[in-house]
């Protein structure tokens, strides 16, 4: 498509992203995997931003995962959302920020159902109030924690430390982005750019001085599956989603590869590690993988906080090659070090092509 | 039971299927296609057919279990129609029958109840530290071993509230909101899903041969999250 289509495209796919007052769902898969890159998003609307976003420690997980992979009925997730909303609405906010795109994804089915099947939602009601008494309101506005970075991302570069270009060359760093599937393919106008010409992530990369990679498979999904990762016999079919998509970037020589799932940059990380083990193939520069990050962590590098303190240690994929590019100074040393800076004790080998 | 009927009362097959005109633009892009002997188009095709006994093989077969639920199905679909979600629909009958546990595929729902279904009644979160056993997660490599086994320090470094009071990433769920979703489970027939793959999986197993003993069949849960019949993909 030419470009003029693709402005086109996008300019019907403007979405309202609320510019305060947030209320903070976290993400079951992020916090596991990649904790430190929650920290760094809520630190960057703190402190950067000065914005006021709120969690509640009675929130729990949307049940996602588990309705993804079919044991939670549809009635029981709509009420678990419905019981986030309500704490939501005893906090007095109004505006949420999803963490997880699993969870975007289902609030957003889950609100579409209410106004597509009037029923549903007063049958939820119902459902709440006899399970727990509460009551709930519908948030006015759901932005995915990508949606309220892209939004502010030229504030970020106001304040950026660190630029997404090789200091040795000067010239853009390729980053490939990618798009967690249920961001907006479910609902495209609930993403930023839609569906086919998602922005979110692009409109980040552009404005921190990076390059985006334009690659044949850039919109398939990592593999993640639900089911498909859950049960140990059947991950071949994650593997195998994610090596067609490293097979379609790799001869663009990505610097590196952002998402705004929390899954999918797990998956994107150790599957090349896997890839490696198995077929002793790499898909980056000089035998090593393609560094793998959160939008939080590339936001957070920007701004010059510490690798080591995001957590960039838990990639599988060594992150040092892109780092390096970026001339961010980093202990080594530290590198496997806890919180009073003793060694935790080192990785048998450490990252992909190690 | 007319199970075309059965399905109709989901929202979600409602929703998923509008009139399929079977272009096979699903099948193009769906990666669950691409891996498995697995076609989206024929899905909406026996359904859209009301055969009563198509429907009912389909319910009993492995094909519902490979979709992987990415909806890339929805984006593409000139005419709105979701294959996910009538795979939705489907799978959700397929249990509630009993179904599930005549495939391979099927049978997996009572491994991901025991871990994801029991970590959101007693944890609060579909996935926890814990579960990330390196035997049965290789691919986590030498990375996630060395999380895994030292998951306090580790959590602790990066600013995470592991199993802490409060706010935080990977936070104790407080009690009374634990209670709160077991009561939800309750009403809301979450419970009465879990017990129809226990029950329904307690007999396949002991028709394979397999014994309660004292471990709640554990050598059967072991036996469907690693077995591959190796007859699955697209050849």
């Amino acid at each position: 498509m030419r470009r003029e289509g693709k402005i086109q495209v996008w300019q019907d796919y403007q979405k309202e992203i609320a510019d305060d007052h947030y209320f903070y769902v976290r993400s079951c898969i992020r916090q596991n995997f990649f904790p430190g890159a929650e920290q760094t998003f809520l630190k960057i609307l703190r402190s950067e931003l000065n914005k006021d976003i709120y969690e509640n420690p009675h929130h729990t997980s949307c049940s996602g995962i588990g309705y993804h992979s079919d044991i939670v009925p549809f009635d029981t997730i709509q009420t678990v959302v419905a019981r986030q909303f309500a704490l939501m609405t005893e906090a007095g906010y109004q505006n949420l920020a999803v963490s997880c795109i699993t969870s975007f994804g289902i609030y957003n089915e889950i609100i579409e159902t209410w106004k597509e099947f009037p029923a549903e939602l007063e049958k939820v009601r119902n459902f709440l109030k006899t399970a727990t008494g509460r009551e709930f309101e519908i948030p006015q506005n759901v932005s995915h924690a990508s949606d309220i970075v892209y939004k502010f991302r030229h504030r970020i570069t106001d304040k950026a430390k660190h630029k997404l270009v090789n200091q040795q060359t000067g010239k853009p760093l390729k980053i490939v982005e990618h798009i967690g599937c249920h961001y907006s393919k479910m609902f495209p106008s609930k993403g930023v750019g839609g569906a086919e010409f998602p922005h979110v992530l692009v409109g980040m990369i552009e404005s921190w001085g990076g390059e985006v990679v334009d690659y044949p498979e850039r919109r398939h999904c990592c593999g993640f599956g639900f089911r498909q990762y859950l049960v140990m016999s059947n991950r071949g079919y994650s593997v195998s989603n994610s090596k067609k998509k490293f097979e379609s970037m790799a001869p663009y020589k990505p610097d590196a590869i952002v998402s705004n799932c929390p899954g999918c940059p797990m998956f994107l990380d150790r599957w090349q590690y896997v890839i490696e083990e198995m077929e002793g193939k790499t898909y980056g520069e000089n035998g090593q993988g393609i560094p793998v990050l959160t939008y939080e962590e590339m936001a957070g590098l920007v701004l010059g906080y510490n690798p080591w303190d995001m957590g960039l240690q838990m990639h599988q994929t060594n992150v040092e090659p892109l780092l390096d590019k970026m001339g961010i100074q980093y202990d080594p040393d530290l590198k496997y070090a806890g919180k009073d800076g003793k060694i935790i004790g080192n990785p048998m080998m450490v990252g992909c092509g190690c | 039971m007319k199970l075309y009927l059965e399905l109709t009362k989901d929202v979600r097959f409602t929703e998923g299927l509008r009139s399929c005109m079977n272009c096979g633009i699903c099948t193009a892009i769906c990666p669950a296609a691409e891996f498995y002997d697995y076609d989206p188009r024929i899905i909406a095709s026996i359904i859209q057919s009301k055969d009563e006994k198509r429907i009912e093989e389909l319910l009993k077969s492995d094909t519902i279990w490979y979709c992987g639920e990415c909806m890339s199905c929805k984006t593409r679909c000139p005419r709105g129609n979701t294959v996910g979600l009538i795979i939705m629909a489907l799978r959700s009958l397929s249990q509630e029958l009993g179904y599930f546990a005549e495939s391979e595929k099927g049978r997996q729902q009572l491994a991901i109840k025991r871990v994801i279904g029991e970590n959101i009644i007693y944890k609060g979160y579909c996935v926890l530290p814990e579960n990330l056993v390196p035997e049965m997660h290789p691919e986590q490599g030498p990375v996630g071993e060395w999380i895994y086994e030292n998951k306090e320090k580790v959590y602790e470094r990066v600013g995470a509230n592991y199993k802490g009071d409060g706010e935080g990433a990977l936070r104790k769920i407080p009690q009374e909101s634990l209670d709160e979703i077991s009561r939800i489970f309750e009403i809301t027939g979450g419970y009465d899903r879990f017990e129809k793959i226990e029950h329904f999986s307690k007999m396949k197993a002991e028709s394979m041969g397999f014994s309660e003993n004292e471990d709640n069949y554990s050598d059967y849960v072991n036996h469907i999250f690693t077995t591959n019949n190796g007859k699955h993909n697209r050849q």
